[in-house]
């Protein structure tokens, strides 16, 4: 078991900051753009993206929250099945530019699912996917738009990131050699 | 809090923290009805088998509903027209369950304990009781007390007056452990010929004078009340029911202002409830059946989701 620190507080903060930019920069502005983080984590670091385009641009984009659980392609192969959480997406997504946040991808089959669900809530016109970790080793055809950190890491490694709501502290943690913590 | 049980056969093992999860997956659920797409695929080649020895049109549909928009197969059997009314036993339809490949079962039957049977006998599938004789209706007491719950948020130290024949309502047993179990009192009304003799062990007051047992409530649940009981002469007339038990607005006025009016269904208009207060602001029976749907597919997630040891 190795612990490596991949990124502190301040990492995370001026990662988020240039995700903002470069969303900003790729989309030619933020119109019609809704953010949607995916339940939990993915939550967290939609609500900094969603205050970095408000310091940089005084836009406030609208932000909704995304439950996956129900759209898991392996809910048969668990032994504990997730609990539901809440889905609020506020507004219509049909015709809007969505961004898509979550921690990690990994597998990709988290985005898949979170693509499912998405697709029941309304037709967008273009979604995008910004994760803070890319820790490769992916199962599906999927891959994000904008990535804060880019790593290569064995399939039994565990990437933990801790954000303050949920863990009481802001890093990223790598857990080698089958992440036994 | 993971969910480690495989059947529902009643509510009464449930300790508070199963409640509490249950109310916020249903809640959760709820929400799925409220879009235009109201269907998800975490039940996906899951078949549930709905098998009803009692007519039952509100509690079947619902169970199919809930079922259908998680993906799942749903199967109706109805013992009117199925094998149960050519003579098969019950023990050959857990066989035919068994090689159908069922992984839920939902069960109403007129006599107590027969889910619990079916749990022992089955190898793989999930048994939810619909309802047994008049032991238990697990479900219903789970969506009455969603629907309280949603409205009234906390249940601690809220009246929950239950009125009409306790002693034949399998929904007014499940319930009064539900509603106690969340930190609400429960007081009973109606006449004492329609009342179970154990009373004290049920955990709730009796008050035979119903403005006296809805004086402050919270919530007003009205039970229904079957014609048959009449005719075995546990009272008078129906009139005379009305007139005593009937729940009209001048009554109604004694509960909390605002307070919530539940029945399970069907309701029998100007007998246990007046017409007024059933089509009311006040009622929430409405609310009841669309909070069925909710609590059933988060059981059936729950229960269905995942493997099971």
């Amino acid at each position: 078991m190795t612990k490596k620190i991949l990124m502190v507080a301040e990492e995370m903060d001026r990662t988020i900051s240039r995700i903002a930019y470069e969303v900003a920069e790729h989309l030619k502005g933020l119109d019609d753009v809704v953010i949607v983080g995916v339940q939990r984590r993915g939550v967290s670091l939609a609500k900094r993206l969603q205050k970095s385009f408000r310091d940089m641009d005084g836009v406030e984009v609208p932000m909704g929250e995304l439950d996956i659980t129900l759209y898991r392609d392996d809910l048969t192969l668990l032994q504990d099945q997730p609990l539901v959480r809440s889905t609020s997406v506020p507004v219509n997504i049909t015709g809007k530019r969505i961004l898509l946040v979550d921690d990690v991808i990994f597998t990709g089959r988290t985005v898949r699912a979170a693509l499912d669900a998405l697709m029941d809530l309304g037709r967008p016109s273009l979604v995008q996917l910004a994760v803070l970790v890319d820790r490769n080793n992916r199962e599906l055809p999927i891959h994000p738009d904008y990535v804060g950190l880019k790593i290569s890491t064995d399939k039994s490694d565990v990437v933990e990131v801790r954000v303050k709501e949920w863990d009481g502290d802001d890093q990223v943690i790598l857990w080698e050699d089958g992440g036994e913590r | 809090m993971p969910w480690k049980r495989k059947h529902l056969i009643d509510v009464d093992d449930w300790e508070r923290e199963d409640f509490e999860l249950l109310l916020e997956q249903t809640s959760n659920m709820d929400s799925i009805l409220d879009r235009s797409i109201k269907k998800a695929p975490a039940l996906r080649g899951k078949i549930v088998v709905n098998i009803f020895y009692e007519p039952s049109t509100r509690t079947r549909t619902s169970f199919e509903i809930a079922g259908k928009l998680l993906s799942a197969d749903v199967i109706n059997w109805t013992a009117s027209g199925s094998s149960a009314a050519k003579g098969e036993s019950l023990r050959d339809t857990i066989w035919t369950l068994e090689a159908m490949g069922a992984d839920a079962v939902v069960i109403r039957h007129g006599e107590v304990g027969v889910p619990y049977y079916l749990a022992e006998k089955l190898k793989k599938a999930s048994v939810i009781n619909g309802g047994d004789g008049t032991h238990a209706h697990p479900t219903q007491a789970l969506l009455d007390l969603y629907t309280a719950w949603r409205e009234l948020g906390s249940l601690d130290g809220k009246k929950v007056a239950i009125v009409g024949d306790i002693l034949h309502s399998r929904v007014a047993r499940s319930d009064i452990y539900a509603f106690k179990a969340v930190g609400a009192e429960v007081c009973l009304s109606g006449p004492s010929t329609l009342m179970p003799t154990d009373i004290n062990s049920l955990n709730a007051t009796y008050e035979p004078n119903i403005a006296e047992a809805i004086d402050g409530a919270d919530v007003v649940y009205m039970l229904r009340i079957q014609r048959e009981r009449q005719d075995a002469g546990l009272f008078p007339s129906l009139d005379e029911y009305h007139k005593r038990y009937g729940l009209t607005d001048k009554l109604l006025g004694k509960a909390k202002k605002g307070a919530l009016v539940m029945h399970p269904g069907p309701i029998n208009r100007g007998v246990e409830i007046a017409s007024s207060v059933a089509d009311g602001p006040q009622s929430f029976i409405l609310k009841q059946v669309r909070a069925g749907v909710a609590v059933r597919m988060a059981l059936l997630y729950l229960m269905l989701g995942g493997v099971k040891e």
